[in-house]
């Protein structure tokens, strides 16, 4: 005869809402776990699914993913052009907030180095591929457009043509590739009023140096677009991405890349690492502390749950001693009915997350290696949890029954 | 257990606290009782009554003293010379005031459970139960909840539970105090029955004196100290 679960059918509706509750705390500690993945994942995902081998950076800086990174665009010519280089494309990254339908909207930009790369390799589930080299762009799901939208950046509308699933940036925000001249665009986007007073600000510069006034002719030169002008620099793209010949030595690539004085590379892996230490690992860390504490929590929790049911039982406890029962037999009612709480907490645990973690905005991964982790440890702060239960029970004695 | 008593107490002697809180609660209590008697154990409240019963039941050790049960020596002083649970197990069976039957199981299950302690085999304590619960006139209550029984019906399950392993002694504390004079008188007879027929000894602390002619012997306690009641004079 078992009697945990006697007891346990005895007192079903306590034991349900008891398992439910413990089930209800189970699904945060599962789903920090599970934020705490999805941060890791998100951080890495786009260096992860680009798949170059060495990013080529603005000096000093961590890359456009940490900080802002500006390199100019015929630094791909130059690294075409080292030996060992396969391939060059321009990348641009930045962050953008918009208003759409009344709600703020946030688009992680992501410029693709057309026409080598049209986002043939991202993983779309609707739509196609970039085709043309202007006014069309890729989003995520996340983003909340649909395909075929045209949604207004800068001076130019842009038409959704493929959606993508789960690419999202190290900020959370949904990612949406556009060609690099778009994600210029949108970067450096100034209302014309803005540009007609820099062209003013400029002739009034121009008018003052020394060059202006020996050369009046050349201040009118002021007035023209700025990539007319020679003087100023074409638009700056984040970063520059680097495929190597096969069979050619990343590292030795690196080597001769890293040897110009004005820029840095990293390795894919180097790029990863410099995401998880910089801008996520404050947050990394946050939540992987949060979730030992909420782990500690559950196994207090779960700790009086079970010694408060023991306490309920101590009568019986006390009479199943006084008809000669062995401690084995009391341990073992204790020890059965708090493993199947965290069983059955746990089986809850997983099936509400199931429903309710993708309703969160940001993405929660629950990986089997991290579940099989958590069932561990359930199962042990089950056991330890019951030591004070079990503690209790050995205590009383025999003649308690007697009383009352 | 060879010997014609089933329970022998030699001076057994309970004393509670020291020094000015002392408290004698049974003092060189001597006491034979044979195979198949049943005993009853008289007293006011205070009197010493409990403690006699939890001491001979290896609850509760004496201060000094010897109890032998079976002719064996089982406790000296303080000292449990037996594993007592296990002792308990095997020889002795309780019956209390309340019924005490575990909530969480049926009437069956509450007179398996003594069985299953005792290594009996699930099936085989199963047929052991139901035909003492029928030999008690419950068995048609054997899977009722105790809260769906009687206080007599309860008190029958109780019973059959204590006869579960075939001990050599019962103790009973009070059993009939929360049953009415025609149930408790039931119930008192039962324990007459069960000694006779199974050469099972009682021993029931009660202070009802309605169905003393019941018992075979009357002890009274007064300020712990015991002495047998006129033989005979209930019967």
């Amino acid at each position: 005869m078992n009697l945990a679960i006697k007891d346990i059918r005895h007192n079903i509706g306590r034991f349900a809402l008891t398992t439910v509750g413990v089930g209800m705390l189970l699904m945060v500690v599962m789903g920090m776990g599970g934020i705490y993945r999805g941060i890791i994942e998100d951080a890495t995902l786009l260096v992860d699914e680009i798949g170059t081998d060495l990013w080529i950076v603005q000096r000093n800086t961590r890359g456009p993913f940490a900080e802002v990174s500006r390199v100019p665009a015929n630094l791909v010519h130059r690294a075409l052009a080292a030996p060992g280089v396969e391939s060059a494309r321009e990348f641009v990254y930045h962050t953008i907030q918009r208003e759409r339908e009344g709600k703020l909207i946030r688009i992680a930009v992501v410029g693709l180095s057309w026409p080598t790369d049209k986002g043939e390799a991202l993983p779309l589930v609707a739509g196609r591929p970039l085709a043309q080299n202007h006014f069309e762009m890729i989003a995520d799901d996340r983003l909340g457009l649909k395909l075929g939208e045209q949604i207004r950046l800068g001076k130019e509308r842009y038409t959704v043509v493929g959606i993508t699933e789960n690419m999202i940036g190290s900020s959370g925000d949904g990612l949406a590739f556009f060609t690099v001249s778009d994600a210029l665009d949108i970067q450096f986007d100034v209302p014309g009023e803005a540009v007609r007073l820099e062209r003013q600000a400029r002739y009034a510069r121009g008018t003052l140096s020394e060059l202006g006034r020996k050369q009046p002719a050349l201040t009118e030169t002021a007035f023209l677009k700025a990539s007319e002008i020679p003087a100023i620099g074409p638009r700056q793209i984040s970063a520059v991405m680097i495929t190597v010949l096969p069979g050619t030595s990343v590292r030795t690539v690196a080597s001769t890349l890293g040897g110009w004085s004005d820029v840095s590379v990293y390795t894919t892996t180097g790029q990863r690492e410099l995401l998880l230490k910089g801008p996520v690992e404050k947050v990394r860390r946050q939540i992987g502390l949060f979730r030992v504490l909420l782990t500690i929590i559950a196994g207090i929790i779960m700790a009086l749950i079970l010694y408060t049911l023991t306490l309920d039982k101590l009568h019986d406890i006390a009479l199943l001693k006084l008809i000669g029962a062995p401690n084995r037999r009391i341990l073992g009612m204790i020890l059965q009915q708090a493993v199947l709480l965290g069983v059955v907490g746990f089986g809850i645990a997983f099936l509400l997350g199931l429903k309710v973690f993708p309703r969160f905005p940001r993405r929660v991964i629950l990986t089997n290696d991290d579940l099989l982790q958590l069932a561990a440890i359930v199962l042990m702060i089950s056991v330890l949890s019951s030591v004070l239960g079990i503690w209790k029970a050995m205590r009383v004695e025999p003649n308690e029954a007697l009383a009352g | 257990m060879n010997n014609d008593f089933a329970i022998e107490t030699v001076n057994l002697t309970k004393i509670y606290g020291s020094g000015n809180t002392e408290v004698v609660a049974m003092r060189d209590a001597t006491v034979k009782i044979r195979r198949g008697e049943v005993v009853a154990l008289l007293g006011p409240s205070g009197s010493g009554k409990s403690t006699f019963l939890t001491a001979i039941g290896l609850i509760n050790p004496p201060s000094a003293g010897r109890i032998l049960i079976g002719g064996e020596l089982v406790m000296n002083g303080p000292k449990a010379l037996k594993d007592s649970r296990a002792f308990r197990r095997q020889h002795i069976g309780f019956v209390f005031q309340k019924s005490n039957l575990i909530p969480f199981l049926s009437a069956i299950e509450n007179v398996q459970i003594a069985l299953e302690i005792n290594n009996w085999a699930v099936a085989a304590s199963r047929r052991r139960a139901m035909s003492l619960l029928e030999y008690l006139g419950v068995g048609d209550r054997a899977d009722h909840s105790p809260t769906k029984l009687s206080g007599g019906q309860q008190q029958r399950v109780a019973v059959a539970r204590a006869m579960a392993n075939r001990p050599s002694i019962i103790l009973a504390d009070e059993p009939t105090a929360a049953l009415d004079g025609r149930r408790g008188r039931q119930v008192m007879e039962l324990f007459g029955k069960v000694a006779h027929e199974h050469g099972t000894s009682v021993v029931v602390v009660t202070h009802d004196h309605r169905a003393l002619d019941v018992f075979d012997a009357v002890y009274e306690m007064e300020d712990g100290i015991i002495r047998r009641g006129e033989t005979g004079t209930f019967r």
